[in-house]
């Protein structure tokens, strides 16, 4: 009964199943769907290479001078609109900032606080226990401000963004204008004012406009040249490290895991090899008496 | 329950005879996984993931449990808090590491041992009921990892929450509400996140429950074995102690390097972006995509584009969505019935020529299913997913059945003794542990 019932079942899924191909397949020969021009020029991030790439990526150390070069492009570029809500100034000890200099740099933000005497809010020097300042309000006042986007926050965006860094490198050297092929193919194709042509988006059109716009507009205290490509590698390696401030420790962690199990499995092998040494032998030769039978 | 040749328990330490006359938990430990358990002499490497699957479950439960001392579950701080154990508790980038790729590795685990049970006919009888519990612990475990999913708040798991609840929305009549009921809203909030917790802290000391019965319906006629012929003899079977410890113990080896290798250098690999950006209810992402796990249902679900309607009319029967959701749920229901719809005599794949070829097309079959859902809703992969979903349903409920009434099995060993050493002549192994010479 089982089966039978089961029989008609499946008959039935796999003719509407099919009978749905047909129709797609039909669907798809008389009325093929109309290419956008986003997806036909819309680009794959372009090729970066940073020292927390692949599996071996800063597992001896980040390369603390980027990382502090990519901070001050943050500092001075994109925390006038960006948010980075999961860092705290003290964590920025971990990029090789002393504490004296951590000091320093929270002093050098102001965050929400309470007046100590009327109890009113005010705004305070920042303490290195506090985490960096929201740029704007609340969304209603980013939007305000930003052509009706919300700049994201980026401590955690090249996680959060296919591509990683990767992504966040090409978008903001990414900035060209339209280019003639795509006018050709695609004629009503346009950036609205307020916005900005980027192939490196998903869209193409982009609500921020180029942060970096020419070489030298921060002045590395290490002597880099800060060319626009320059500053924003070291942007984007320093989203990579907000993202994940524990890569190096994990790559380390894991290269002493993977060594203590791959010495502890050759051990279990060897124990599987002895315990079962014996298996395939023969311990009695007496025939057995069914086999006899048989 | 056993074996007449099994080995009986006999302490011998003061303290162990009168734990065993108290409480016999020692006992009940040598009798199910230890010396007292006779198991087939020949089980391969394929029956190592029963264990590698409990190990999973003990491992999801430490880490989840030390997780949820962390975790905030309240729709406003759950992203944040997340992000806190990343982030601010020792270790706590590690513990949720290991409990989000633990994840994958219980199903990587799950399906081989299920597909194990497939291809070794696991589920015939006497084991009918080992195969209808372990299909329950299958649902069980997809639940507990969808719900497991929505705990961080992030995009994928609020609009994956969205979504699966809505499937629930296709029932007739009753859909509307049930979804609202279910999520306790008219859209995954606080009150969806917080059962979502509370059931996922729940369920898997239910799959726990359910192992132990798993485990307990398994010792009553023993393990199966890759000739799928049953023990006979003294001679058939091995000690599981020190023999499959010894073996599961390599196996849990080589399990742990491959999941460290993702742990500790793929962690994100096998997630989605988007989980990465705080859950908004008015932002939807450009592809809802479930875990990999459930890709291949989430395919036979997007399969069903058509409605069923009265033949030359308007009139609809069952519209698209209801039939898609039908059909997912099915394709994992009809594994309940699995050992009635195969009826060949002879279990073992080894032995079936004409259903060890359908067995690899169905396992070809999956991995385009699941290839076809991870991708977007788009052509060609919808008209693949179409044709596979017609496979998978005719492979169980059409193909096998035929194939059993049909199919001539090549002749089987006469026992487990001769399929090891090519002749099957008494010998007594695990008693007499030095060979004899």
């Amino acid at each position: 009964m089982v089966r039978i019932i089961g029989f008609f079942v499946g008959l039935f899924f796999a003719v509407m199943a099919l009978w749905a191909f047909g129709t797609g397949l039909y669907n798809q020969i008389t009325s093929p769907p109309e290419k956008t021009a986003a997806s036909v020029f819309h680009r794959q991030p372009r090729e970066l290479r940073l020292s927390s790439d692949g599996w071996l990526g800063d597992w001896r150390g980040q390369d603390n001078e980027q990382l502090q070069r990519g901070f001050q492009v943050y500092k001075e570029v994109c925390s006038a609109c960006h948010s980075l809500n999961h860092v705290a100034f003290r964590d920025l000890t971990e990029i090789g900032y002393s504490q004296a200099e951590v000091k320093a740099i929270a002093a050098g933000f102001m965050v929400p606080g309470v007046d100590p005497t009327t109890g009113e809010a005010n705004l305070r020097p920042g303490t290195p226990t506090d985490y960096f300042p929201k740029p704007f309000a609340n969304d209603i006042a980013a939007r305000a401000a930003n052509h009706n986007a919300i700049p994201p926050d980026l401590s955690l965006i090249t996680k959060a963004r296919d591509g990683g860094a990767a992504y966040v490198y090409s978008l903001i050297t990414g900035f060209q204008p339209i280019p003639p092929e795509l006018k050709k193919q695609f004629p009503d194709f346009d950036t609205p004012p307020g916005l900005y042509f980027n192939p490196y988006f998903a869209n193409l059109n982009l609500a921020m406009p180029p942060p970096l716009r020419s070489n030298g507009q921060v002045e590395y205290k290490d002597g880099t040249n800060p060319t626009v490509d320059q500053m924003a590698k070291d942007v984007a390696a320093f989203l990579v490290w907000t993202a994940e401030p524990s890569l190096g420790k994990r790559h380390q962690t894991g290269f002493v895991v993977l060594g203590f199990l791959l010495f502890a499995t050759v051990l279990a092998y060897l124990a599987k090899k002895q315990v079962w040494a014996e298996n395939k032998q023969e311990f009695a030769v007496e025939e057995s008496p069914r086999r006899k039978a048989a | 329950m056993s074996f007449p040749w099994a080995r009986h328990y006999e302490p011998k330490a003061p303290f162990m005879r009168w734990m065993d006359e108290k409480l016999p938990l020692p006992r009940l430990i040598f009798n199910a996984v230890g010396a007292g358990y006779p198991v087939p002499r020949n089980l391969n490497y394929w029956w190592n993931f029963g264990v590698l699957a409990g190990f999973c479950l003990g491992l999801q439960i430490v880490t989840g449990v030390i997780l949820a001392m962390h975790y905030a579950p309240n729709a406003t701080v759950a992203f944040d808090s997340t992000e806190h154990i990343m982030r601010d508790v020792n270790w706590g980038w590690l513990l949720r590491y290991a409990h989000s790729n633990g994840a994958s590795a219980f199903f990587v685990v799950l399906y081989i041992h299920i597909f194990r049970g497939f291809f070794y006919g696991s589920y015939k009888p006497p084991r009918e009921m080992v195969w209808l519990l372990g299909v329950t612990i299958f649902l069980l475990a997809m639940a507990t990892a969808f719900m497991g999913y929505v705990l961080p708040w992030g995009q994928m798991s609020f609009w994956g929450a969205k979504v699966i609840t809505g499937l629930f929305s296709a029932i007739p009549f009753v859909g509307e509400p049930l979804q609202i009921w279910l999520l306790g809203g008219y859209a995954p909030d606080n009150a969806a996140l917080n059962r979502f917790f509370s059931l996922h802290f729940l369920l898997p000391f239910v799959i726990a429950g359910f192992v132990i019965l798993h485990i307990w319906a398994l010792h009553i006629p023993g393990s199966s074995n890759p000739t799928g012929v049953e023990v006979k003899d003294e001679s058939d079977t091995v000690p599981f102690h020190p023999y499959y410890t010894a073996k599961d113990g390599f196996g849990l080896g080589v399990f742990l390097i491959v999941y460290c290798l993702f742990v500790f250098f793929l962690p994100n690999y096998l997630g989605h972006a988007d989980n990465y950006i705080p859950a908004n209810p008015i932002a939807t992402p450009a592809e809802i995509v479930p875990e990999w796990y459930f890709w291949p249902y989430y395919a036979i679900l997007r399969s069903f584009t058509v409605a069923l309607h009265v033949p030359f009319t308007n009139v609809t029967i069952i519209d698209a969505k209801l039939l898609g959701v039908t059909a997912m749920f099915s394709s994992i229901l009809l594994w309940f019935f699995l050992p009635w719809l195969d009826r060949s005599p002879v279990r073992s794949g080894h032995y079936r020529p004409v259903f060890r070829k359908y067995f690899w097309l169905l396992v070809i079959d999956l991995l385009v299913l699941g290839y076809c859902g991870g991708k977007p809703a788009e052509e060609p992969f919808v008209m693949i997913a179409q044709i596979a979903s017609a496979y998978y349903f005719l492979h169980f409920l059409v193909i096998l059945p035929l194939v059993s009434a049909f199919e001539r099995p090549e002749p089987l060993p006469f026992s487990i003794t001769e399929a090891v050493l090519g002749s099957d002549k008494k010998a007594v192994l695990g008693e007499n542990t030095s060979p004899a010479t």
